[in-house]
């Protein structure tokens, strides 16, 4: 029988040949749905764009031109040499004040956020071997400006007593000559150290509203079904979905890291292809997460629900972007290695600032490629070929 | 009018909460968030690990190092006595700090009166080095003090005394767990309402709701009441766990917190409505929510201060709900501030409220699609 044989032997590449063909039809047709609703297209770019603009300008913890109410009950050459510290110092935005009430009602309303408090007798006690006491009271509503704050008025009292001992004509002596050296980002600007944070949380959130209501558009639509009823198999249908939205997310990776290099001046001192491989990776996991949200719920309003609460304040707020992880609790750090968005933080922050340093880069590699495979797998598990 | 808006209302409801998942979705996890980011969200360090360079080894330089073991922002994770190691520690992030005393420090202090230190810190996280170097300065400056005291050097002429307002120990806690209440609060409005309207047109049940006698302004009620609703009932509990749970003090009047809740609840519940009614797909309203969430929260200092933006940024967080309720929140758990010094920032949260709806209430009938 020549021609079953002939079947046998065709039928290897043919099947193969189907399926590229099958799913570079599922890819087309994702690709002109994207088009269709150019919503996809405005999370990939513009979401980027606009948040990364917002953030980078936006988000600083450096403190400059605090306001501080000057209370000086009784002016003399004393008390204007020392208030003279604080005029030309770029940090405080002082002003001046003749009585303490009306300070403590500034404090009150946040008009200024500290007072410095020069009381009558402070001339008289300044002769005195015991010194003068200067009073400084801040607002600690917001604990870590006023901690901040305080750090400025001893820098400010600190460079009054060398000038005057310079002066008298003696060297302030301190024992310890303190060198302190930062690495890495020795201007301490926060920037420097936001901008690569801010990557890894604008792509978590690219990631989960790019796939999270994808498959439920297709179940709520009955348009799962048809594709049922179709040769394609599930996994197909998987990589179908992932592989336009990968490709759109990938690009607005790129557009971050280009907007973070050139706008934001962040040092990328690391590999770029690291970098890429780091991404994809995420990107992976990201997208892995939200059709997994999408395959469970079979429902776009409760897959958008659950991508608002899962996805930003976590990521905001557990991955190490803004706050410590090591100084939050054993019990919320174990939470904090639950997120992929955790590992993204670090890794880009070495990269971006300290350069290839492996025993940084591969566990947290390894962590987001386990995400990855965890959020796919678990994906393809739970889309069956059935109807309930 | 009312019996209309009540059937809506009962609609709205079951339309939210029939689904077992979505009723899990708006009640468990803000709860949960709340316990989980009370702990996580703190700019306090503690515990922070460093490692040791003694050359000097002697007991002054020993002194200095017990002063930083003993300290509980402070843990010792090595000691080491060469310069190559220093590298591998900072880069792996397994210290954040290395403390170098040279081997000449102890004869320098004694001899010339100042000896040299070194500290080398990982500035990966700017925030926290700069925190971690403020530790550091008040140990050394302590050092100083006592030294001086011990070798009868004159003390400084001027001296300072320094306290902290409404928050004496500078707990990040009581900043930050206010400031959760709102962020909860505005993520679980904008869950309720961003996608409700977008559902109805995308199945396409809005046009029927048009053709019913219901008038605008009371479809608009009606779909704007759960998220009301649900907002101050979650609101009122996550005030009960930041209170009674995290211990954080509610100095102020609670008529005047429930004041600024109610006209934050206005402008919120209306930036969802109008996300939602903008568009015409669930894909549009959630990315529509997100848009008006992220830089909601950025923008409102909830985290980093207003004052540290560029003056247009500043400008921008005006038109933001969010940086109005922080400043009530705070005012009113913290610093127990009166109702009449928050009127301004009662009334512009009301203004964008009813703008907001009102444009929302427009777009039911005029939006084309």
């Amino acid at each position: 029988m020549p021609p079953e044989e002939s079947t046998n032997v065709s039928s290897a590449p043919s099947a193969a040949h189907a399926r590229r063909r099958r799913l570079s039809g599922l890819i087309r047709k994702e690709f002109i749905q994207i088009l269709r609703d150019p919503s996809s297209i405005a999370i990939a770019f513009l979401l980027p764009v606009v948040l990364l603009l917002i953030f980078g300008y936006g988000v600083s913890l450096d403190a400059e031109h605090v306001p501080v109410a000057v209370v000086v009950e009784e002016p003399s050459a004393d008390t204007a040499s020392l208030v003279s510290g604080f005029q030309g110092s770029r940090y405080f935005e002082p002003m001046m004040l003749r009585d303490v009430e009306s300070a403590e009602k500034a404090l009150m309303s946040r008009q200024v956020l500290a007072i410095i408090h020069l009381r009558a007798n402070f001339s008289r006690q300044f002769r005195q071997p015991n010194g003068a006491p200067v009073q400084v009271i801040v607002n600690g509503t917001d604990s870590n400006t006023g901690r901040l704050v305080l750090g400025y008025v001893q820098g400010v009292w600190r460079n009054w007593l060398e000038r005057q001992a310079i002066a008298r004509g003696q060297a302030l002596v301190m024992p310890l000559e303190v060198q302190q050296r930062v690495w890495f980002n020795s201007r301490l600007s926060s920037r420097d150290f936001l901008v690569p944070g801010l990557i890894a949380i604008i792509m978590t959130l690219i990631g989960a509203l790019l796939t999270a209501l994808v498959m439920a558009r297709e179940w709520e639509r009955g348009t799962m079904e048809a594709l049922m009823v179709t040769p394609v198999t599930m996994s197909e249908v998987l990589v179908g979905k992932l592989v336009p939205y990968f490709i759109l997310g990938l690009g607005g990776m790129a557009l971050s890291v280009v907007m973070g290099i050139w706008l934001f001046g962040v040092p990328l001192r690391g590999s770029v292809w690291l970098l890429l491989i780091g991404a994809s990776l995420f990107l992976l996991a990201a997208l892995g997460m939200g059709l997994l949200i999408s395959t469970i719920t079979k429902n776009q309003f409760v897959a958008g629900q659950v991508a608002i609460i899962t996805t930003f304040l976590p990521a905001f707020i557990l991955s190490g972007f803004i706050f410590d992880i090591a100084s939050m609790p054993p019990i919320v750090q174990g939470i904090t290695h639950l997120l992929p968005a955790r590992y993204f933080v670090a890794l880009l922050q070495t990269l971006f600032l300290a350069g290839n340093v492996w025993s940084v880069i591969l566990p947290n590699a390894l962590a987001l490629a386990a995400f990855a495979a965890f959020f796919l797998g678990a994906s393809r598990r739970k889309l069956r070929k059935r109807l309930e | 009018m009312w019996q209309r808006i009540h059937a809506l209302t009962i609609k709205e409801f079951l339309a939210l909460l029939k689904d077992k998942r979505s009723r899990m979705v708006v009640f468990i996890p803000p709860i949960i968030q709340l316990l989980v980011f009370g702990y996580a969200a703190t700019f306090d360090l503690n515990r922070i690990p460093f490692a040791v360079y003694d050359e000097d080894r002697s007991l002054t330089s020993r002194d200095l190092i017990a002063r930083f073991a003993g300290s509980p922002n402070f843990h010792r994770v090595a000691s080491i006595s060469n310069d190559s190691e220093v590298n591998p520690l900072i880069d792996s992030k397994r210290a954040l700090m290395v403390l170098h005393i040279g081997r000449r420090f102890s004869r320098q202090l004694l001899e010339a009166g100042a000896g040299p230190v070194q500290i080398i810190v990982d500035g990966r996280n700017s925030n926290t080095a700069a925190i971690l170097l403020g530790y550091a300065n008040t140990i050394f400056a302590a050092f100083n003090t006592d030294w001086q005291r011990q070798a009868g050097e004159a003390t400084p002429s001027v001296r300072l005394e320094t306290r902290a307002w409404f928050n004496p120990n500078l707990v990040s806690r009581w900043f930050i767990v206010p400031g959760i209440v709102g962020l909860l609060t505005l993520v679980v409005t904008t869950l309720v309402t961003a996608l409700s309207v977008a559902r109805e047109r995308e199945q396409g049940t809005f046009d029927q709701l048009l053709v019913t006698p219901l008038r605008p302004v009371e479809l608009l009620i009606g779909k704007a009441l759960p998220g009301f609703i649900i907002g101050f009932a979650e609101a009122t509990v996550i005030i009960l766990i930041a209170t009674l749970w995290f211990g954080v003090p509610l100095r102020g009047g609670l008529l005047t917190l429930y004041v600024g809740l109610f006209c934050f609840l206005l402008s919120t519940v209306g930036m969802g409505l109008m996300i939602s009614s903008l568009s015409v797909t669930q894909q549009q309203g959630l990315l529509g929510a997100f848009l008006f969430l992220v830089p909601s929260i950025i923008l409102s200092g909830f985290a980093t201060p207003i004052a540290n933006m560029p003056y247009w940024v500043q400008k921008l967080t005006l038109l933001n709900p969010m940086s109005y309720f922080l400043v009530i929140l705070r005012g009113v758990f913290l610093q127990g501030t009166p109702f009449h010094l928050l009127i301004n920032q009662f009334w512009p949260m009301a203004v964008i409220g009813v703008v907001n709806l009102t444009l929302a209430s427009l777009l039911f009938r005029h939006r084309l699609y």
